[in-house]
């Protein structure tokens, strides 16, 4: 019995090696988080601040979007509203079109990932390059990213060695990775000279000052956007915060969240075009709206996409990021997915131990394995229940509502003990791969309770 | 006082002994405990897998079990806190109100927060690593979670401090999941096998000669693994311990 997820996740499990290294990888992320979060005494409090925060604004949309709209406005921005993925492609296309932008560099945007940009522009004619480095090797090596804030977490320095070699000419054999950032720098300073318009993604989007906020390490998002006149910035509505009080407590939050670290390197705003240029800002819903309508999935919105359930999700880690079938992986992810098309992304829902990890570690308290096992709840409804969990479902009910049938079954019980290896452990038996089967006591506690044996 | 022991169905069968640990250590410590006869499962598993309403029934059934006593306790954080946190609701509809969720304790909590003894009679001269099992620390707050900032505490750990002898250490990624998690042990087994495998592996790194934990589900799934790869630890439910010599 199987899903797509738990078969790409024991193809991921054979390479022992890279696997392992995948699981050490990112509990360090985690271990850095725990590091950081507890250096900030009202951690906890925080929590509370954030999620109540992000539960006001997405109750608030109406007011908050409109109130960011018109202070961008008034800041000299353009502001568009795209319902999905097809308008938001389609608007930035024009923006591009219209001033006759062939070479267009972006940084990394979750939601460009969602709506399917790149090859939307592409497709139309439009160079599109991307400015973050865990983007550009996947870029490169038509990939998708495997993490949502560490996009190419499963690919080793040698395999961007030898991609470099090829694309940007680097010596063969060197895969010192400063080497390799440099040869990357070299070469993209080239597209930030050339590019004629750069677009980034938005961490968070202030309603009281119309400012959008991205966050980043590299700086790669702000060269981008230093030297062509013309800007887009895009966001989900979820995004937005009411006013710069509010975003305090999510930039404390995020990096430590994300990455482990105090606060990103860069944390730019975006207020206005800078002087004879261009910032179009596109406001972006594309199914966020049913969410709010969902009142046992609504805290899914408050997601500011740090990572951090996949930091610590036990079956991410040990199944890598290409195991989901959705694009974002990891607890946040199957929810996502759910959210999106369940009778699509149905098959990540088993993969989750129900350990609430997620849980805890979110910094904004989505209630991530709680609304898992509520999907549990509905595959049987969508037609997608898995056969077998249905039959042992259904078999235990009826046995555990009839006390006679139990107390039977428990005496004949250690009859398997006794069983020839064959019948137990064979390809039907999942326990039986790696582990042997629990052995049966010859005397259930019930059986012993009614002989007076229990004193 | 009158307290309902309640046994885990798969303790029932396979670790009918923590049963009687449990039912000892109550008794030992002035618990007027009995035990209502044909009790079967609380329903998690099913609920787990994606089932919740084929465990309806079952938690009706259960709170007639137990609806004379003042307290239901059992040896098993996992099964207790399902019933907690999840019998009210699957009986919502019915006419009066899910008593077991209130007075339903995990034998460590009870014993920790309700009956407090200052002392133990057992005697356990080993090295035990704390199994924290996910629903005992993240649902029941049986100790505090890695993830969270909260001051350090275990009441395992507490409990364990009576026990005359014994060494406590905890692994490595103290409170990472074991891999069982009831139907996911087998729909997603190459994982739940590697997550197995790397507790057990992490228990071992300390050193000790047991793996003791308040869920036997957990210490099933770790003693699978150990059995397979034979590896050089045992698994004890931590009852046993505080039994130990009754």
């Amino acid at each position: 019995m199987s899903t797509k997820h738990s078969k790409a996740a024991a193809e991921f499990l054979e390479n022992k090696k890279q696997a392992a290294w995948h699981d050490e990888t990112l509990w360090m992320v985690r271990e850095k988080r725990d590091q950081l979060s507890k250096k900030v005494p009202e951690w906890e409090e925080l929590r509370n601040m954030a999620c109540a925060t992000k539960l006001y604004s997405n109750s608030h949309l109406d007011e908050l979007l409109v109130e960011f709209e018109r202070n961008a406005r008034a800041n000299g921005a353009h502001v568009y509203w795209a319902k999905d993925a097809d308008e938001y492609c389609n608007i930035v296309y024009n923006i591009l079109n219209q001033h006759g932008v062939k070479h267009f560099i972006k940084s990394k945007s979750m939601l460009a990932e969602e709506c399917e940009l790149n090859p939307f522009l592409q497709n139309k004619g439009i160079e599109v390059v991307e400015s973050d480095l865990g983007e550009r090797i996947l870029q490169l090596m038509h990939l998708k990213p495997s993490h949502i804030v560490l996009p190419a977490i499963h690919i080793k320095r040698e395999q961007v060695g030898e991609l470099f070699e090829k694309e940007m000419g680097t010596e063969k054999g060197n895969y010192d990775p400063t080497y390799l950032t440099h040869a990357a720098r070299k070469n993209l300073r080239q597209r930030f000279i050339h590019a004629q318009a750069a677009m980034t993604g938005t961490n968070f989007a202030v309603a009281s000052t119309g400012e959008v906020v991205v966050c980043t390490n590299e700086g790669n998002a702000d060269m981008g956007t230093s030297q062509p006149k013309l800007q887009i910035a895009a966001f989900g509505i979820e995004k937005i915060v009411p006013d710069r009080e509010s975003l305090g407590v999510f930039i404390r939050m995020l990096a430590r969240s994300a990455t482990g670290q105090p606060v990103t390197t860069y944390t730019s705003h975006y207020r206005k075009p800078r002087e004879g240029g261009e910032l179009h800002i596109i406001i972006v819903d594309n199914g966020r709206s049913n969410i709010l309508a969902n009142p046992k999935h609504i805290k899914a919105l408050n997601c500011i996409r740090c990572g951090a359930c996949m930091n610590t999700c036990p079956v991410y880690r040990r199944s890598g990021g290409y195991s989901y079938t959705y694009f974002i992986p990891g607890p946040i992810g199957i929810n996502l997915g759910m959210l999106k098309a369940p009778l699509h992304y149905h098959d990540n829902v088993s993969a989750c131990s129900l350990c609430y990890s997620c849980s805890l570690v979110c910094p904004v308290k989505v209630d991530l394995a709680e609304q898992i096992y509520l999907w549990r709840q509905d595959l049987d409804k969508l037609g997608k229940a898995n056969c077998m969990k249905k039959v042992m479902s259904g078999g235990m009910k009826f046995m555990m509502n009839r006390p006679q049938v139990f107390n039977m079954a428990l005496s004949w019980a250690p009859q398997v003990n006794k069983m020839p290896r064959f019948l137990i452990y064979n390809g039907l038996n999942g326990w039986g791969k790696g582990r042997e089967m629990p052995n049966f006591a010859d005397e259930s506690f019930n059986e012993m309770w009614k002989k007076g044996k229990v004193k | 006082m009158k307290v309902g022991l309640f046994i885990p169905c798969y303790i029932n069968a396979v670790y009918p002994h923590v049963g009687i640990a449990s039912y000892k250590l109550l008794k030992s410590l002035g618990v007027d405990v009995d035990y209502p006869l044909d009790q079967t499962c609380c329903g998690q598993p099913m609920a787990n897998a994606g089932f919740e309403k084929e465990a309806v029934e079952l938690a009706r059934r259960f709170d007639r079990q137990f609806e004379d006593y003042d307290y239901i306790v059992g040896p098993s954080a996992s099964c207790v806190v399902f019933v907690r946190d999840n019998h009210g609701r699957l009986l919502k509809e019915d006419r009066h109100r899910c008593a077991s969720e209130s007075k339903i304790y995990d034998i460590c909590e009870f014993v920790h927060d309700v009956v407090r003894p200052t002392s133990l009679k057992a005697r356990f001269p080993h090295k035990v690593s704390l199994q924290n099992s996910c629903h005992g620390v993240r649902l029941m707050k049986l100790s505090s979670a890695s993830e969270l900032n909260i001051p350090y505490f275990s009441k395992l750990r507490n409990l364990l401090s009576l026990v005359e002898g014994v060494e406590v250490v905890e692994p490595e990624r103290q409170d990472e999941c074991c891999g069982f998690g009831g139907m996911f042990a087998v729909e997603e087994d190459a994982v739940s096998i590697q997550m197995g495998h790397d507790k057990a592996m992490h228990h071992i790194a300390t050193g000790a000669e047991y793996i003791v934990g308040a869920d036997s589900s957990c210490l099933m799934h770790l003693s699978g693994i150990i059995a397979r790869d034979k590896l050089p630890v045992q698994t004890l439910h931590i009852v046993e311990i505080l039994a130990a010599g009754l």
